[in-house]
């Protein structure tokens, strides 16, 4: 078909044309909740043109509800998981790559566990824990199950293992300890698996919610996710164009970043996942 | 020489002592814990918790709820897995080829990916909703039957299940889109140079080498299937009359509404039960098949 230059092949403009009309189906929500938040609350279930724009929705949501605690607590929420799940899943992905310890391997079995038994499965029995630890609404008490990531730790074991051996021994004939030689040679080296597992837990828990609604009972803990739904709520009382100008601003953050590097993101979640 | 191969022992344990703690204490512990309470009555301020052996599960046996949660978890992945998989396919087949716009529309196909079921879902409940929503404009402008999509036993599960695929499809789009931009260029052209048709093509060689992926895909649906409940929460309560409730979510209930927390740990062993099952399924059959680098 290449080959014969400009010739028109009609199956090719259907699967066109159905490839944009999925594409606009896909973000037909996005769309329609852009258009009524910037629009007059009459304007939210009437499409006409020439309604006019507005960002009260937007000044309404915000003063409604503290979405500024919420977005505090989201982004202190997000860093120290991620700050964690790196030094934590570096340490035991450097272990299992380099190290042949004694039970290295029913280790690295029970570690991978956790791929199939996610926290969320577990939030009954930790609810209790984290009663019992006095961790019960903080920002530790959601942040705790997820920074020991056994993905974290396989991702890193995986690129770890690739990374040359005479590497090491040249820095080790150096003179450098077991941790300078961990942070000199294989962390730098493993930048692009840093990079794509932090994209991918950074939305995970910027978007999670059951188990931060089960631990947090108060503002100043909830992050955006389990505030939104308080705010979403029927009972609530508020009307569809602020809470959906309010449902914009808690996306917006990942909403700018994913626009904004789409590519990384995309190969960051294809990278994670592949491996 | 010795000296050193011992100090090997200890550094690899001491490397992984911090992660080990955190995951014995939140995914090892609770697994069993949740086990051993599943044979325990709810204490209560008058009556401590005792032992009472398999009562909980005989009480599961004839919970209808029960019964119910389960039926629907299975119509939930029965509706979602086969479709987003499909589409999921579709989706890479076309962002792959020469298709104008291209990065537009894998934008388009990979934003829900990245949006909070939550957000997503407060603004799917605009659609669903009756007499204003989209779905019933729509239908009304046809001159069709509008109905009270989510307020239906019979309509609100298939609700759930079409917002479930459009979140998903885009997510497992990307590793179709990886394992056909692994493909040899050359496949192509001796397909062609055998004057096979695209869709014979796409049948009889594109299909069967992305089987690993088909199945890699399909391992995380079917975990997702049990796992994706944040919907509920805006959309239904798992209502009306329980017929969108799914497993995880009526333990939610069961553990932190009716704080029955020896029955929700009860339910907790079905759905780790499920998981183990489903582990094991990928040990035995996929991870021959799947290499992993």
């Amino acid at each position: 078909m290449s080959g014969h230059g400009r010739r028109i092949d009609p199956w090719r403009a259907v699967e066109t044309g159905a490839a944009w009309l999925l594409a606009l189906l896909w973000l037909a929500p996005l769309l329609y909740a852009f258009w009524a938040a910037f629009h007059p609350p009459e304007y939210a279930t009437r499409f006409v043109l020439t309604a006019p724009l507005t960002l009260d929705n937007f000044r309404e949501a915000w003063s409604q509800a503290p979405f500024a605690r919420y977005f505090l607590n989201t982004f202190l929420l997000v860093t120290s998981i991620l700050a964690a799940q790196f030094l934590l899943c570096t340490l035991a992905g450097y272990a299992f790559a380099r190290f042949a310890f004694r039970g290295r391997d029913l280790a690295f079995a029970l570690v991978l566990v956790q791929l199939m038994i996610m926290p969320e499965v577990l939030i009954v029995e930790n609810y209790r824990t984290m009663s019992r630890l006095g961790l019960v609404d903080t920002i530790a008490g959601i942040g705790l199950p997820y920074m020991a990531s056994a993905f974290g730790i396989f991702l890193l074991r995986q690129t770890f293992k690739t990374i040359p051996k005479e590497l090491e021994e040249a820095a080790r004939v150096e003179g450098c300890s077991m941790l300078q030689i961990l942070w000199k040679v294989y962390v730098p080296l493993a930048r692009p698996t840093y990079v794509a597992y932090g994209l991918v837990s950074v939305s995970y828990h910027w978007n999670n919610f059951l188990w931060p609604l089960v631990i947090t009972n108060s503002v100043e803990t909830r992050p955006l996710t389990v505030g939104l739904a308080i705010f979403g709520a029927p009972e609530s009382g508020v009307d569809w164009s602020v809470i959906t100008a309010g449902t914009l601003l808690a996306v917006a953050p990942l909403l700018v970043a994913f626009l904004l590097f789409q590519r990384q993101f995309v190969q960051s979640f294809m990278y994670a996942g592949i491996k | 020489m010795r000296a050193s191969r011992h100090l090997h022992h200890v550094y690899g344990w001491l490397l992984l002592t911090p992660a080990a703690i955190l995951l014995l204490s939140f995914t090892h512990y609770p697994t069993v814990a949740t086990i051993w309470q599943s044979f325990f009555s709810t204490g209560t301020a008058l009556r401590p918790s005792s032992f009472v052996g398999l009562d909980n599960y005989r009480f599961m046996l004839e919970d209808e709820i029960f019964w119910k949660v389960v039926g629907n978890n299975l119509l939930f992945a029965a509706g979602t897995i086969p479709a987003s998989i499909a589409l999921a396919l579709l989706m890479a087949v076309w962002v792959n080829g020469r298709l104008p716009g291209r990065a537009l529309v894998r934008m388009a196909y990979f934003t829900p990916t990245v949006l909070p079921m939550i957000a997503v879902a407060n603004i799917w409940l605009f659609f669903y909703t009756p007499e204003i929503g989209l779905l019933d404009q729509i239908l009304r402008a046809f001159d069709l039957p509008t109905r009270n999509w989510l307020g239906d036993p019979d309509t609100v599960l298939w609700c759930i299940v079409v917002l479930a695929v459009w979140k998903e499809a885009g997510f497992f789009m990307i590793f179709y889109l990886a394992a056909l931009q692994a493909l040899p260029p050359e496949l192509e052209e001796a397909a062609r140079l055998e004057g096979a048709s695209r869709a014979y093509y796409f049948r009889r060689v594109v299909f069967p080498l992305l089987m690993p992926t088909t199945l890699f895909v399909l391992v995380n649906a079917v975990i997702n299937s049990f796992k994706l409940v944040d919907q509920l929460f805006i959309l239904t309560k798992g209502g009306p009359d329980n017929a969108s409730s799914l497993l995880l979510y009526y333990i939610y209930e069961v553990a932190f509404s009716f704080f029955d927390d020896s029955y929700a740990a009860t339910l907790t062993v079905v759905l780790l039960a499920a998981l183990a099952l489903i582990s094991l399924g990928q040990f035995l059959f996929l991870d021959r098949r799947i290499h992993y680098r």
